[in-house]
């Protein structure tokens, strides 16, 4: 697909990047090997330094 | 899930009120503190309620296919979620709800989690009680609740960039590559902020020079950026997609108009006066120091680096986190330019985060370039013959003989960003760097929407932070440019001009500066409402002494109601105290 962009990682990185993208109006593709998004900090209850989950 | 109560459609009318109840389990975090089927139950049979049922996760996937499943299929024309915080939660299932064919303004929320289950966590009974309570209110308030459209707002495609160092240049050159007119203002005669005044750069080992050389020539020739050096921002007005600004260049005013804002105004560096004998000669900054390298200058057989000068103190708690690899690159350079150098670096911590910090690290040793730990509660000693120092390593007080003292300061915030971010709206943290909107999660807007921050004005950071992070509020403040629209919550006041007096009282109340004072066609002064602007904080409608203004969400017609509902429950509290009383309890 012409002007679409593809996103490699669905932590909280990729997962951003897509969001800005997405709202430009870009189709993404964001592509994540695990079967759910999130990453890293989805499997940290609370991180810094606000501590809380911001997932 | 628990037990539900639907009544038949034709009991309610097609044109009724059809009121659905969704009471969150939140796993056990609310159904192991109060008893949520009750609060269901009891929900079911509040008046306009049709459906009442519990949902053991009611923000996960399965939880919201659940809620618009039975908006459809009960044909709810209004949903009351009993579950935590409307803050967090609230935008979630106004969304789902919209895409199930509801108005997502007919959504209200009871916070049973926060206000019920974890603070009343030893008290089942009361703690249901006051559930139940809360979801009488929002069911009240439900069906009081109209539906509101979002607001929609054109943008003018247009920027500015406050500050022409490395962070507003490059945010300058990706707003302008994407086609959008930017104009750059630097207060200084010539772009470049800091850079201007440092020699070799970490990590590269390249020149700042060089690198100004071949950034600003780009920004000066953009078709789509209009760069304005010597000028001063003078004033700011207006909101996101319609900022107006106003500049002065000599004696020349002229108003900017402008979409979104960019601030990349950088920071100061400490100046060290009565610290460690600072005299600008022989014991000076980091800041002279690169400069006399660039002049080849550094007339020293022994030089001494003091680091953390000013830093990580009760009155400035941070690290700058620039000044350690700026001490070891220069101090590497120092020794590899004439090996008959000694280079000592006193330190009380190396903070050396980055994939390149252990190369330069290696290198510095490898060079010659001698580490020594201090304490802060026994400093280094400068005096005429060098520094003495307590090397917490050794053990013992060691003199260097010092020809020349190099103190490292920590960047500081500008003394103006205060007077900057009041002019813009926008705060500053204690140490005076401007404020994100979310220390995590949004670390390149500001609050203030439109409005975007980057480089050294929001913390102490590198050049290659300075530059990602102007890339990345470019591309933030891009979403609006590119869409040319935005839109903005309705929850906002609306002021009835028949009945406003004109007395002003909301207009200085207004934090958000939303209201004005206009005349009406009668002549009289009356109060209107930037609809954008307003946040629906509620102050104004709360002290307007002629009740000419609406809350949209929290009109007076739905608190009553609320309180209405409440009172019942206050009664059986009071009650409930009474028996309490025998044992000596007072509440
Ligand atoms: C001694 C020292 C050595 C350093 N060495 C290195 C190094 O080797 N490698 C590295 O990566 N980083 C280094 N840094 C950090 C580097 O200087 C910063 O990362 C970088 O300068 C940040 O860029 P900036 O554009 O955010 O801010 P600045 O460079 O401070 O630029 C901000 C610009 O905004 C202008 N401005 C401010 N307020 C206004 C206003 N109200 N209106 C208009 N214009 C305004 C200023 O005049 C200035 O030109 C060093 C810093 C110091 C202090
Ligand atoms: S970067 Fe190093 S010298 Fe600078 S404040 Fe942090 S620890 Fe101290
Ligand atoms: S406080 Fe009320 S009466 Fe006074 S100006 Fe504002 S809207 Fe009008
Ligand atoms: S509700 Fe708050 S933000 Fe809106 S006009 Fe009133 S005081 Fe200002």
């Amino acid at each position: 697909m012409e002007g679409s962009v593809l996103v490699i990682g669905g932590g909280i990185a990729g997962i951003q990047a897509s969001l800005d993208l997405a709202d430009r109006g870009v189709r993404v593709f964001l592509v994540e090997k695990n079967p759910s998004i999130g990453g890293r900090m989805a499997q940290l209850a609370k991180t810094f330094p606000t501590n809380d989950c911001s997932i | 899930m628990g037990p539900g109560s639907l009544r038949s459609a034709a009991e309610a009318g097609a044109d009724q009120l059809r009121i659905g109840v969704f009471v969150c389990h939140c796993g056990t975090n609310i159904a192991g503190f109060l008893d949520v089927d009750a609060v269901a139950r009891e929900a079911g049979a509040s008046p306009g309620v049709v459906y009442s049922v519990t949902t053991m996760y009611a923000c996960s996937e399965s939880g919201l296919k659940e809620i618009s499943e039975s908006i459809r299929k009960h044909n709810l024309n209004r949903v009351v979620i009993a579950a935590c915080s409307p803050r967090t939660h609230e935008p979630l299932f106004r969304e789902v709800c919209g895409e199930a064919g509801l108005n997502p303004y007919l959504v209200e929320m009871a916070n049973i989690r926060n206000q019920c289950s974890w603070v009343h966590m030893d008290d089942k009974e009361r703690a249901t009680k006051k559930a139940a309570a809360l979801v009488r209110m929002a069911v009240a308030k439900a069906a009081r609740l109209g539906p509101r459209e979002p607001i929609e707002v054109d943008v003018d495609r247009r920027a500015v960039v406050i500050g022409g160092g490395i962070a507003g240049m490059n945010a300058a050159l990706d707003l302008g590559d994407a086609g959008f007119d930017t104009v750059l203002i630097e207060r200084e005669p010539d772009l470049g902020g800091r850079l201007r005044g440092l020699y070799r750069l970490y990590p590269s080992g390249r020149e700042a020079r060089e690198v100004l050389e071949e950034f600003i020539p780009r920004v000066i020739e953009h078709r789509h950026i209009e760069v304005l050096t010597a000028t001063e921002l003078t004033g700011v007005r207006g909101f996101i997609g319609n900022y107006v600004l106003t500049v002065r260049t000599g004696g020349d005013e002229r108003e900017l108009e402008a979409g979104v804002i960019v601030v990349a105004s950088g920071a100061d560096v400490l100046e060290p006066h009565g610290l460690f004998g600072y005299d600008g000669e022989r014991v000076i900054t980091q800041l002279e120091l690169a400069r006399r390298m660039s002049q080849g200058s550094v007339e020293a057989g022994t030089i001494v680096m003091i680091q953390c000068v000013g830093a990580r103190l009760p009155e400035r708690e941070y690290c700058s986190r620039v000044c350690c690899a700026n001490a070891i690159k220069n101090a590497s350079m120092l020794v590899e330019e004439d090996s008959g150098r000694s280079v000592y670096v006193l330190y009380r911590d190396i903070q050396g985060y980055g994939t390149e910090f252990e190369d330069w690290f290696a290198r510095a040793r490898e060079a010659g370039v001698v580490f020594a730990r201090y304490d802060p509660e026994r400093p280094p000693l400068v005096d005429s013959r060098g520094v003495r120092i307590y090397d917490l390593l050794l053990g013992e007080e060691v003199l260097l003989p010092a020809d020349l003292i190099v103190l490292s300061t920590p960047m500081v915030a500008r003394p103006d960003a205060r007077s900057l971010g009041q002019m813009l709206r926008v705060p500053v943290d204690k140490d005076g760097f401007f404020l994100e909107a979310h220390v995590k999660l949004r670390p390149v807007d500001f609050a203030t929407e439109g409005m975007f921050l980057c480089g050294a004005a929001r913390w102490p950071c590198r050049i290659s932070e300075a530059c990602a992070q102007a890339s990345a509020a470019a591309s933030r403040a891009l979403v609006p440019l590119v869409n040319g629209k935005v839109v903005v919550e309705p929850v906002v006041v609306d002021i009835d001009e028949a009945i406003c007096r004109g007395c002003g009282l909301c207009r200085d109340l207004c934090r958000y500066a939303a209201i004005e004072m206009v005349e009406n066609e009668r002549g009289l002064a009356v109060a209107r409402v930037n609809q954008v602007l307003c946040k629906g904080c509620g102050v104004c409608a709360a002290r307007c002494p002629s009740g000419a203004m609406t809350l949209f969400h929290f009109t007076d017609e739905q608190i009553r109601a609320m309180l209405r509902a409440a009172r019942p429950a206050l009664l059986a509290g009071a009650r409930h105290g009474d028996e309490g009383g025998s044992a000596g309890g007072v509440r």
